[in-house]
């Protein structure tokens, strides 16, 4: 009896360690990470100034704004969208539709979710012997092509996702009304999968708008105002890191100020598209 | 009459038979467009590859297999050995999951057995969310506010805590920099946890309730539960989080950069500045001069991108496991 009256008391004070233990882990994790958010807040906010959006990156010891990193971020970003955006709705188009039971469509998968996390400094060194070697220069067009092939994952898996959720009756009544399978795709799926094919583009756009590896060696960087995209061009995440770890108090401030503005995009970004599919889910 | 309805019914039937073909055509052509660019995620990875080995070639047929065993790396001499960042990448990944993986066990616990209902939907998002914050942010946040708190309070601390301990006082040697190998591996921790956390909490939601409920039926405690039912059921998707969150440390390139001190020597020491593959071609591929330099860092980018390739086919092999068993 007072075996297994212990027993049961040991049981229930190892439950209580544990579970207390789990405790301190979400306070922990959640304490840290809520630290980093209120120290960017803190050392970010006290820079915000018009300034900041009108002017451009100053020159050492000199008071000056992010403009033309705004803008180069803003470029390379629209333009990485747009050639990635294509390219990855047709590969998921093809996974979900066309070859959905293919053997091309496994290993397509199975390397789409390896370059999904792959590092992004390597598609860096990739675009770096792709484009900047025989171009013989860093260019915009380097950096927004790197930003892309970043894009091409994730779009390809959202889409092919949001596409096996569409139910097959759909399609069916398509078809049996005689439209061709690409109206089908077009008129039907796509409609239907929409909302989640623009979350996966939203969510594209808050991963490379706060990329720096890919563009260090790309788009490098540029002190001054360019809208040539044949030349090298500023970005947000670039300028951050240069002026983060240069000795000049200005300089950092506008790191921190930047590195507030991606914080809050990249969070604005991922909450609409959240609530876009939140919406789906609740239906 | 009959001829004049002939010939209409003749011309109906010439442009349905257009129609009909120009669907096919067209619908060929989406078919082909959907599959080359499908084919394209595939040429992008080989392209990766391909490039990444020509690139790498000059600096390997000139230091061999040396190129991995080797310590030094000297620009002026040209002489060029990977030992040093592959050490600080492996270690400060190895730390960082060894931090990471317990607490975000913890918190996938807590959010599926602990949590009050209606906190349960917010914290899980704000987990996710976090997982979506850009490195540099944490990067610049480590090297202006959690660097110099190390510096002046934790490791003169445990310095002269271990200073009497054989062993203990050499990995935690001073003096303290504030920056070095333990920083980046806290950062990296701090970083991969949200995707830890996030993947653990999906594959526990994939234990059938009747499972957990008849082990609460027999009296378990919801710690027995845990460790006797779900972790278990759910052992290989952990794995696979894990896996993913280990590729994402070893690659991860602006955290690290900002806080390891980029130096190419390995020491005892966790306080001692150190370097990693990513952290030394973000720091140096652009100031580079020289063919053998760059292919040099090419190489240390092809080390880092096979290593990474293969954690992340085990990773994905493993969530796929658990993917077909609950899909059957």
């Amino acid at each position: 009896m007072s075996t297994a009256q212990s027993l049961h008391q040991s049981r229930k004070r190892k439950n209580a360690v544990m579970m207390t233990l789990c405790v301190t882990a979400a306070g922990i994790g959640l304490a840290w990470l809520a630290l980093i958010l209120g120290a960017l807040l803190y050392k970010g906010l006290s820079g915000v100034s018009p300034a900041v959006f009108t002017e451009m990156t100053p020159p050492p010891g000199d008071a000056g704004g992010l403009l033309n990193a705004i803008y180069g971020s803003i470029v390379m970003t629209i333009i990485g969208i747009v050639v990635g955006t294509p390219i990855g709705v047709l590969a998921g188009t093809y996974m979900a539709e066309y070859g959905r039971f293919s053997r091309l469509t496994t290993v397509v998968r199975f390397i789409n979710d390896i370059l999904l996390s792959a590092p992004s400094i390597i598609i860096g060194l990739f675009v770096y012997e792709l484009l900047v070697r025989p171009m013989g220069h860093f260019s915009a067009i380097a950096g927004a092509v790197a930003l892309s092939i970043l894009v091409i994952p994730v779009v390809v898996r959202t889409t092919e996702d949001m596409l096996n959720l569409v139910p097959n009756a759909l399609r069916e009544a398509g078809t049996a009304i005689g439209a061709p399978r690409w109206v089908v795709i077009r008129s039907v799926a796509y409609r239907a999968a929409l909302s989640g094919i623009v979350t996966g583009i939203l969510l594209a756009i808050a991963r490379i708008s706060g990329e720096t590896a890919p563009l260090l060696f790309t788009a490098l960087n540029n002190q001054f105002w360019s809208s040539n995209l044949n030349a090298p061009m500023a970005s947000l995440p670039v300028t951050i890191f240069q002026f983060a770890l240069s000795p000049y108090e200005e300089w950092q401030q506008l790191a921190w100020t930047g590195a507030l503005i991606i914080t809050l995009t990249v969070l604005g970004l991922s909450i609409i598209a959240r609530s876009l599919t939140g919406r789906r889910e609740d239906r | 009459m009959t001829a004049v309805s002939e010939a209409a019914t003749s011309s109906a039937m010439r442009t349905r038979e257009a129609t009909v073909r120009r669907f096919a055509l067209t619908d060929m052509l989406f078919r082909t467009a959907t599959r080359l660019s499908a084919i394209l995620v595939l040429v992008l990875l080989g392209g990766v590859a391909i490039s990444l080995i020509a690139g790498s070639w000059e600096a390997l047929s000139k230091f061999g297999f040396s190129f991995l065993t080797t310590e030094a790396w000297n620009p002026v001499t040209e002489n060029f050995g990977a030992l040093a960042p592959i050490y600080g990448t492996i270690v400060t990944s190895a730390i960082a999951i060894l931090i990471a993986v317990p607490i975000g066990i913890g918190i996938a616990v807590f959010l599926t057995e602990l949590c009050p209902r209606p906190l349960r939907r917010p914290i899980g998002i704000a987990v996710e969310l976090l997982a979506g914050i850009p490195s540099i942010i944490y990067g610049i946040w480590g090297l202006f506010v959690f660097a110099p708190f190390l510096q002046t309070t934790v490791q003169p601390l445990v310095i002269w805590l271990f200073k009497g301990i054989p062993g203990l006082n050499s990995l935690f040697a001073g003096p303290p920099y504030g920056i070095g190998l333990l920083t980046s591996s806290l950062i990296l921790a701090i970083m991969v946890l949200p995707f830890i956390t996030s993947i653990t909490k999906d594959v526990f939601d994939t234990v059938p309730a009747v499972l957990k409920e008849s082990a609460y039926g027999i009296g378990c405690t919801t710690w027995e539960v845990t460790r006797r039912v779900t972790i278990p059921y759910t052992r290989v998707g952990i794995m696979g989080g894990v896996m993913l969150g280990l590729g994402r440390a070893l690659g991860e390139t602006m955290a690290v950069t900002f806080v390891i001190g980029n130096a190419h020597r390995i020491s005892a020491s966790l306080f001692a500045p150190g370097t990693t593959i990513s952290a030394t071609i973000a720091n140096e591929f652009t100031e580079a001069d020289g063919n053998l330099y760059t292919s040099s860092l090419v190489s240390l980018g092809l080390i880092l991108f096979i290593i990474t390739f293969i954690i992340l086919a085990v990773a994905r092999y493993m969530l796929l496991r658990i993917d077909s068993r609950t899909g059957a």
